[in-house]
């Protein structure tokens, strides 16, 4: 039987960064990117993608839009595709990106994969649910987000991976993005939207000595229950964003802010969905206080990516000893070198928040990482 | 002449065979045994009668129903879809030390003089068995440095386990064991060692490696506290790469008063040249399946040697075999020991052939098994690196030990085909599938080979030659490889996904029909 999937490319995606813009997001600033004599590069990658899938799986039938949108290259790489929707040339936007996403889905595919950068994940963010099985083929200028394969040849292979069968699980990852016009200043402040799920390439099929191994949903689970149970007595916690520590909060039975920052003590919210100001008013209030946060999977951020409300100034007043760090092997393996960083915006608390940290991968079950400031 | 052959043309034999449970038909019997007779009978009563009312099944077991021949054939049909270390160049399953176990020892282990020993009979009766326990205690105390060992476990796990127990009765004794509740090990060495230690209660920290592979001893340094009660550490570990520091490591962890355990498992790679004592280890153990050269035998039965320092004498695993200048004995009474961890002896099979092989061998025989395994990788290592998509991991230009982790990531980067692709299409050029990695793989596209002292330079070619084939084949016709095995005993790729989740995970046939099938 033809397996299905979907494709939808940004086709300026990328357009901003050759010419030094910092992204692409607004069609002034495609104007001035094209301008500078910047070509849009994301067709090229996606046609990568799209050879690499081929190489291992022919059998394919791609639900996608228009020319620059995805058209053009399905039927360069050879794939029988299927056209829908209309679009104005070289005048897409971001409500092509998420009218295309919606209209694909009505068509029982197996994967959307879709080309661009932060900007791209968000809009598609914005279209699919929390069920719907993703793989961005990283094109944009800036990739925060973890929903995007290593390179444009990996997408194809794990999308192939997929549609053979040879896929166990899928994951979700974060979706990440900046402040495009802070990011113009130089500031960087990444902010994290939400999460999709992707084919997790940690499950692909692997030959083994031995049978069994942690999945990753087990292992937050065993993380999150590690670390409520040794939650210490009239100690405020500060519990940070992401599914990991939202894990926690979900063991204690809390409501709690997937994207926020919440506050916990004796096993009661205070505060949820905390700012910088209402975090630092708590910690006057309590002489014992701890912060639990993870990692940014495949970068290695603990601070200043998605959590800039547990800011400098909190980081000084609690001390690196009263940061409890928790995320799974796998996200640890999917570090380079197995560097963590600190980017807090002050140098000073970077450098105290460096050096060797225990990281808590399970139950009772703990990793040594360096901080990098 | 030689050996060296660049395409065997290899196919397996494919018999589709279906499990022994689903065989036979009623009534089949292998044997039909004869009534007894009349007088017989009469004075004896039926069987039915013999046997006390509690030791009566309710219902018949639900065993296959078959006669000898259909037995026989099945299990050579069986025999003829696996593949194993006397057939093939069995090079790939590094830290396995798939080792030539020379034949003759197998007539010492299937003689009338061992097989048909009880461990029940008399030690009067047994002073054979015990003098080669004793005097196999005794070697391994040379080889290792250590002053007493304990052959009770049944596999490297179990020792590792008894090793830990050691360390927890250790530091109760001192009255520190509720203070010490953490144990150190690294990523790269055995899963064994996190597993005892969170098995018996410990908190376990894991180091991971630097950029030179070696965990780095800034990062011991930093979580080493009143709280440590051991480090557990290979050397070399999974990569290969020595740990020329190994002595800084166990020095920082005594001086927070904790101990250090080394798993040497696998002692190829060392094999007469370095001891766990000059290490400064307080304890260490190992694996006679392996570098002392005794059959896998798929799950056992195989035999840890654990090895204590004297401060730690008091606590082995008992019965230990003594001396008393005219017999042997089994000695169980050791007040503080952590008591018997299998039934009886231990594994005596093994302990012969572990025995005959240090005979045979001898102190130098010993180290050229260390220093042929240290070349016969390095030249290994060397040639398999002119194939274009490996690599080796934290520097090439370093040395490895006895085995070494590589990385098809390259590969797998310009191909997609991954490193669990090439497993499974290795099957198909007549070699067995090789060992990536333990989880989780922080070396990317992992291939872990090890070609112990037994191979020749032939034997190695021909392994590196399938490889290159593969990488070959890799750029050319990826979907292939994607698609293997093509010419082993299963054509296809299997689900193995039920060794993930429990909800599909059967060991045996009633859980697997009660469970998986929902019958």
């Amino acid at each position: 039987m033809m397996k299905k999937i979907g494709l939808i490319i940004n086709p300026i995606a990328g357009i901003g960064g050759k010419v030094g813009l910092k992204g692409s997001d607004g069609l002034d600033i495609v104007e001035k990117a094209k301008a500078l004599g910047a070509v849009a590069e994301s067709g090229e990658k996606t046609l990568t993608a799209l050879r690499s899938l081929a190489l291992i799986e022919k059998d394919v039938e791609i639900y996608t839009y228009p020319g620059e949108m995805g058209a053009d290259v399905c039927v360069e790489a050879g794939f029988k595709t299927v056209v829908l929707g209309q679009i104005e040339k070289d005048k897409t936007t971001s409500a092509d990106t998420m009218t295309a996403a919606k209209e694909i889905l009505k068509n029982d595919i197996a994967l959307l994969l879709f080309a661009g950068g932060d900007g791209t994940a968000r809009n598609i963010l914005d279209a699919v649910d929390k069920d719907t099985l993703v793989l961005g083929i990283p094109a944009g200028c800036k990739i925060h987000s973890g929903v995007y394969a290593i390179n444009p040849r990996s997408a194809g292979f794990l999308a192939a991976a997929v549609l053979q069968g040879r896929i166990a699980g899928s994951k979700e990852a974060e979706v990440m993005d900046i402040d495009e016009e802070l990011f113009r200043k130089d500031i960087v402040q990444a902010k994290l939207y939400g999460y999709m799920r992707i084919p997790d390439a940690a499950s692909l099929m692997q030959c083994r000595k031995s049978g069994g191994m942690v999945s990753d949903e087990d292992a937050v689970e065993e993380i999150a229950e590690y670390v409520a149970d040794t939650m210490e007595k009239d100690t405020l916690y500060i519990v940070g964003t992401g599914s990991t520590t939202a894990a926690i909060m979900k063991k204690l039975n809390l409501p709690y802010t997937l994207l926020g920052v919440d506050l916990v003590c004796n096993n009661k919210v205070l505060a949820n969905d905390c700012t910088e100001k209402t975090i630092l008013d708590y910690l006057g209030r309590c002489e014992k206080v701890k912060i639990i946060v993870t990692i940014i999977g495949g970068q290695g951020y603990v601070f200043g990516r998605g959590n800039q409300q547990i800011s400098a100034e909190v980081l000084r007043k609690v001390g690196k000893e009263n940061v409890i760090i928790a995320a799974t092997r796998n996200k640890l393996a999917s570090l380079p070198d197995n560097k963590l960083y600190a980017d807090t915006g002050n140098e000073e608390v970077n450098r105290l928040l460096s050096g060797w940290k225990r990281v808590i991968v399970g139950y009772k079950y703990e990793v040594v990482m360096k901080i990098y400031s | 002449m030689g050996y060296f052959k660049t395409n065997r043309n290899y196919q397996q034999a494919r018999w589709d065979e279906p499990i022994i449970m689903e065989l036979g038909n009623k009534g089949e019997r292998g044997i039909l045994v004869p009534r007894a007779s009349k007088t017989v009978r009469g004075k004896v009563g039926t069987v039915d009668k013999l046997l006390p009312a509690d030791l009566k099944r309710k219902a018949a077991p639900k065993l296959p129903e078959m006669s000898q021949m259909q037995v026989l054939r099945h299990y050579m049909r069986l025999s003829q879809e696996t593949i194993g270390t006397d057939i093939n160049i069995d090079i790939g399953l590094g830290t396995c030390t798939m080792k030539y176990s020379p034949k003759i020892n197998e007539q010492f282990v299937r003689s009338e003089k061992l097989s048909e020993l009880h461990p029940c009979q008399d030690e009067s009766t047994v002073q054979g068995i015990l003098k080669i326990m004793y005097k196999l205690e005794q070697y391994l105390k040379a080889i290792s440095g250590m002053d007493k060992v304990s052959l009770q476990a049944g596999g490297g796990s179990q020792a590792i386990f008894a090793n830990v127990e050691t360390i927890r009765r250790y530091h109760e004794g001192r009255g520190e064991g509720a203070q010490r509740d953490e144990i150190i090990t690294t990523i790269l060495s055995h899963p064994a060692n996190p597993g005892a230690a969170a098995t018996i209660g410990y908190k376990v920290i894991t180091l991971y490696p630097g950029e030179d592979g070696l965990p780095d001893l800034k990062a011991l340094e930093a979580v080493l506290s009143e709280r440590t009660a051991a480090l557990m550490i290979t050397n070399p570990e999974d990569t290969g790469i020595y740990n020329g520091k190994i002595k800084e490591f166990v020095d920082a962890v005594h001086k927070v008063g904790g101990l250090c355990a080394y798993d040497q498992a696998n002692l190829n790679g060392v094999f007469g040249i370095t001891r766990a004592k000059e290490a400064g280890f307080d304890m260490c153990h190992y694996n006679l399946h392996k570098s002392f050269s005794s059959p896998h035998g798929c799950q056992g039965p195989a035999a840890g040697a654990q090895c204590v320092s004297e401060k730690l004498a008091g606590f082995i695993a008992v019965p230990t075999v003594e001396f008393d200048g005219e017999k042997y004995y089994l000695e169980y009474d050791h007040p503080d020991s952590i008591g018997k961890l299998r039934k009886f002896y231990g594994v005596p099979a093994v302990f012969v052939r572990a025995y005959a092989y240090i005979r045979t061998l001898g102190p130098d025989w010993m180290r050229a098994i260390g220093e042929l395994s240290i070349l016969n990788n390095n030249y290994m290592v060397k040639k398999l690196l002119d194939i274009d998509g490996l690599d080796l991991p934290y520097g090439k230009e370093n040395f490895r030990m006895e085995q070494a982790r590589l990385s098809w990531q390259k590969l797998t980067d310009e191909t997609g085909v991954t490193t669990d692709d090439i497993c499974r299409r290795i099957v198909d050029y007549g070699f067995q599938d090789y060992f990536a990695s333990h989880h989780p793989r922080i070396i990317p596209e992992p291939f872990t080979p090890e070609p112990v002292e037994s191979y020749s330079k032939d034997d190695i070619d021909e392994f590196v030659a399938a490889f290159t084939a593969i990488a070959k084949e890799a750029k050319d016709n990826p979907a292939l490889i994607k698609g293997a095995p093509h010419k082993a005993a299963l054509a296809a790729q299997i689900d193995e996904s039920g060794l993930n989740s429990w909800e599909k995970f059967a060991t045996t046939w009633r859980a697997y029909k009660k469970y998986v099938e929902g019958k």
